[in-house]
């Protein structure tokens, strides 16, 4: 038994407080009940201390963390409810099934708080595709793994994005995000009241699958021998989720249930913890009534099997009748496993033999936090990236930009995603900078999902930071106004001084973005571990937001639009730098220690200008300028609009870094000269070039740029297509 | 006109299809499990994973309650649309000629396609001209329409060929660009690009308004006469 707590993960002195805890050593069940709870990630025991950073209030919060997804207030009557989850570990294991109950698993977070999912979005990070098998294999599974689920549970795939890099190899990323809608009011808590009430098990039944999926997969590092760790990865059912989550918004609208909770990781035992510690009260759970998908399954199995499609709800004895009619409506399974107690413990009977008893304190709260110990890396944590570029033309520069992994277009991953299910989509991928998704009232909502690895990796504080002003950036081009961020910390291992020390840095530039936007966080997730035998991922913190704007007729996009147009490159107090950039990377140079200092406050206020000239329905078309500098977003500009530009810049001393350098803050707006001359009253703004013809000449002396729309779109093109033959 | 929406257990589309049905009238559910029409003047099987498409896309909800009473409507030359999953119910049910197949890059795809009318004398095209074009998505993953070559040919022959895939749009591989056939009696209809989904230019085209007007059409003429 000594050390058997080792085996799940426990240290000897975790052991040890349990021990003191219970005033004896946890039997078996017990044991496992703990190594899951007081895992990583299900305790971030090495994170909490530092999110209690982040500004969580705002006058829009109807939800904050802590439940199982945050919510805002959207409009009249409806509040928004989204979240950002991980599912790195399984995905890195067994891609498709990975990926597949990611996605299942997030939009089970939404309904579980009463709100109907109506997008989700994902943010991916693999390895290089050109060099390497793996990462092919991975993107290929991942991206049919999101699409199986999604679309097969009628949730469109609204947005998202997918990068590429080496510290990706080993461990990728797949983080997904669902937003949802509920009327207001309508939102229904996590919290386990009533003792004598009833707590009922619904969905699927309960398998070997997926046990001990947080602790084994979750919680460490990756090595060799991973494929033996399959069968800690859950299989996914999306047909079953369809019909659970029509089963539960019905049961909700008819308020037939107290509390309703998720089963994800640590299944049963985290979920019934979770929900009695929320509301004080104790659970007795019998795993005699759990329905189950084999026979012989122990107690222990059953309290931690992660089968997928399963939810807990406390419901009034008086409404289990009602209950039962609606599951048999849905073919849903249904089962009475327990009942809610005084005690203030966590019981679980195997019939009449008592086979766990702790306290839900020490289960759910009581896990040691631990302090990171952050310092600096003294010599660089990764290597430079192989060079793939060698053109020093700036045509075959924007072409060699076009067709690299990072920039090209995402249309063979996105086609493979319904993104119009349910009638809200007004702005579908590659239309605008952020999804729009359009409300009853006339409205829209905005999301975008964005973060940037290498940026961060360069400086974990300053890279952060421009996450958040990217996102917002996003939603300014569609003419919304943030309203709450949800976000997924992915980084390596946090035991790690130089881990801990981006982990440290970019939450502070986490915080110090919100702030300075006034955009409160509402919930999220943190993804540990990440490192394989190479080394540490990139500290790839992912942020998704949500705003909304006014008039769905008036959302941006990034396309020019009309020949005869103006165009305007806009926010030129940011100075645009070479170091972090994509340009930098596919030259092989070795990543930054510091990227270009840019004024928060200037860069805000460019961003709310570019939104109320969004608003005001006066522009053709409005992108940010991100990845790949100005060169790139003109570009991306003609190929959306399929329209060709002439830009006339001033001489520069420095064309390379004024075409290609990036800074947060910059926008390419097109529409009436009059219309963008008359924005110099808020927003620097400098009227440079025309829409028209069928050719991108951007002049920039000494340097110049002429190229035919056909030769950017084969560039643009042909990056990740042959990925997907 | 009163249309019905079949919902089974894994439709995905079924409130798009009533509320792009309750543009032109009044639109209700069919529950899978109840053989009730409910006094319904047209049936749309809507898009999804039907039973999660478990065996065959389609091949389990030809079989639900509802379906029995869809036949008979069918056969009584009660119109019946079958949209993407709808489609395949149709075929696995024999109500309509031929067979989806899984598309020939074997990927789900989504995408807006150009599509052109081929057949307008149908109860769901007479608002349409010959050779309109139609901007409509589609999204599935078994949408290549496949026949034996002498039932295309028959099929074509009589003017079952409803909708086309415009000449370099075909997203599936489907034989000969269809995207849409009807019965020989042109009273049932299949197709894989999704009509509900092309109601409203701001969610992307009002192309498909047109076969919806011409149900409401072909249902208020056969009431005027009656």
């Amino acid at each position: 038994m000594a050390a058997r707590h080792r085996d799940l993960g426990l240290t000897d002195a975790e052991y040890e407080l349990i021990c003191d805890r219970l005033g004896r050593q946890p039997n078996r069940v017990e044991l496992a009940m703990f190594s899951l709870l007081w895992s990583e990630h299900c305790a971030y025991k090495h994170s909490r201390k530092l999110l209690g950073r982040l500004p969580t209030d705002g006058p829009g919060v109807v939800m904050g963390p802590g439940e199982n997804a945050g919510a805002v207030d959207a409009g009249p009557g409806v509040v928004a409810a989204f979240k950002v989850e991980s599912h790195n570990h399984p995905s890195a294991v067994e891609p498709f099934q990975g990926a597949a109950t990611g996605v299942g698993g997030i939009l089970r977070d939404v309904f579980a708080v009463g709100a109907r999912p109506v997008a989700v979005l994902d943010s991916l990070r693999f390895g290089e595709p050109g060099a390497s098998g793996r990462s092919r294999y991975l993107l290929d599974r991942a991206v049919a793994g999101i699409g199986h689920y999604g679309n097969s549970i009628g949730v469109p795939t609204v947005g998202g994005e997918v990068y590429f890099e080496t510290p990706y190899e080993q461990s990728c990323l797949v983080n997904a995000m669902c937003l949802g809608l509920a009327p207001a009011g309508r939102l229904v808590r996590s919290a386990a009241t009533g003792p004598g009430n009833a707590v009922v098990l619904m969905g699927a039944s309960t398998g070997r699958d997926g046990i001990g999926g947080a602790s084994v997969l979750a919680s460490a590092e990756l090595d060799e021998g991973d494929e033996a760790k399959r069968p800690s990865v859950q299989i996914g059912d999306p047909f079953e989720e369809k019909k659970l989550m029509e089963c539960c918004l019905q049961l909700l609208e008819d308020g037939a249930l107290i509390a309703l909770q998720d089963l994800g990781a640590a299944g049963l035992t985290s979920s019934s913890a979770e929900m009695a510690s929320k509301g004080g009260v104790g659970v007795d759970i019998d795993v005699a009534r759990v329905p189950l998908r084999e026979p012989g399954m122990e107690p222990f199995e059953v309290m931690i099997s992660e089968s997928q499609e399963r939810m807990l709800a406390v419901v009034e004895p008086s409404r289990l009748e009602r209950l039962v009619d609606v599951c048999a409506t849905w073919e849903v399974g249904v089962a009475v496993v327990g009942e809610v107690t005084r005690t203030g413990r966590l019981r679980v009977l195997s019939s009449s033999e008592v086979v766990a008893d702790v306290p839900v304190a020490t289960l759910v709260d009581e896990c040691p936090l631990y302090d990171l110990d952050p310092r600096p890396p003294p010599a660089p944590l990764y290597p430079p990236p192989a060079q793939t570029l060698e053109e020093d033309d700036p045509g075959a520069i924007l072409l060699g930009l076009l067709s690299s992994p990072n920039l090209a277009s995402r249309r063979p991953v996105f086609e493979q995603f319904d993104c119009l299910v349910q009638s809200r989509t007004v702005r579908r991928p590659a239309q605008a900078d952020a999804a729009v998704l359009r409300l009853p009232d006339g409205g829209a909502l905005a999301v975008s999902i964005d973060g940037n690895g290498r940026r961060v990796a360069c400086d974990p504080h300053a890279g952060t930071m421009e996450a958040v002003f990217e996102a917002a950036a996003n939603l300014a081009c569609v003419g919304a106004e943030p309203l709450g961020l949800t976000n997924c910390l992915n980084f390596g291992n946090p035991e790690k001084p130089h881990i801990a020390w981006q982990l440290e840095r970019s939450v502070a530039g986490l915080a110090d973005a919100c702030r300075t936007l006034g955009v409160p966080v509402v919930g999220g997730n943190v993804s540990l571990y990440n490192e394989g035998p190479d080394g540490p991922v990139y500290p790839t913190p992912v942020v998704g937001l949500v705003g909304r704007l006014p008039d769905a007729e008036r959302a941006g996009r990034l396309g020019f639009a009309r020949e005869g147009d103006a165009i305007a490159v806009a926010g030129r107090s940011s100075v645009p730098d070479l170091a972090g950039s994509e340009l930098s990377k596919l030259r092989g140079e070795p990543l930054a220690t510091r990227l270009a200092r840019w004024d928060e406050d200037q860069v805000a206020g460019a961003i709310a200008a570019v939104r109320e000239a969004v608003r005001a329905g006066a522009l053709s078309s409005a992108h940010d300028i991100a990845e790949g500098g100005l060169a790139t977003a003109v570009a991306e500009c003609c190929l959306a609009g399929a329209l060709g530009a002439r830009i006339e810049a001033p001489p520069s001393q420095d064309p390379e870094r004024n075409l290609f350098g990036e800074a947060p803050g910059r926008f390419v707006l097109s529409g009436p000269r009059a219309t963008l001359e008359a924005l110099r009253e808020r927003l620097d703004v400098e009227v440079c070039g025309q829409v028209g013809g069928d050719r991108l000449t951007i002049t920039m002396a000494p340097a110049r740029i002429d190229l035919p729309l056909d030769s950017l779109r084969e560039a643009h093109e042909s990056g990740l297509s042959p990925l997907f033959r | 006109m009163k249309v019905g929406v079949v919902r089974f257990p894994g439709s995905c589309d079924e409130l798009d299809a009533l509320g792009a049905a309750s543009l032109v009238g009044e639109a209700v559910v069919l529950w899978h499990a109840e053989p009730d029409l409910r006094g319904v003047d047209v049936v749309v099987i809507p898009g999804g994973f039907s039973y999660g498409d478990y065996l065959r896309a389609g091949a389990i909800a030809r079989f639900a309650p509802v379906m029995g009473p869809v036949a008979r409507f069918a056969r009584d030359g009660g119109p019946v649309l079958g949209i993407c999953n709808g489609f395949q119910v149709l075929c696995e049910a024999s109500l309509l000629p031929g067979a989806l197949l899984a598309n020939r890059h074997l990927r789900f795809r989504c995408r807006q396609v150009a599509c052109l009318v081929d057949g307008p004398y149908t109860p769901f095209t007479r608002a349409c001209a010959r050779g309109q074009p139609l901007s409509m998505p589609i999204k599935h993953t078994t949408g290549r329409y496949h026949a034996p070559a002498p039932v295309l040919d028959e099929i074509e022959a009589r003017g079952q060929v409803v909708l086309r895939y415009a000449p370099g749009a075909n997203p599936n591989g489907s034989v000969r660009d269809i995207a849409g056939v009807c019965n020989a009696d042109r009273n049932v209809f299949g197709l894989m690009p999704h009509p509900e989904h092309a109601v409203d230019a701001l969610t992307g085209s009002s192309d498909g308004l047109c076969i919806f007007e011409s149900l409401r059409q072909h249902v208020d003429g056969a009431l005027a006469v009656a």
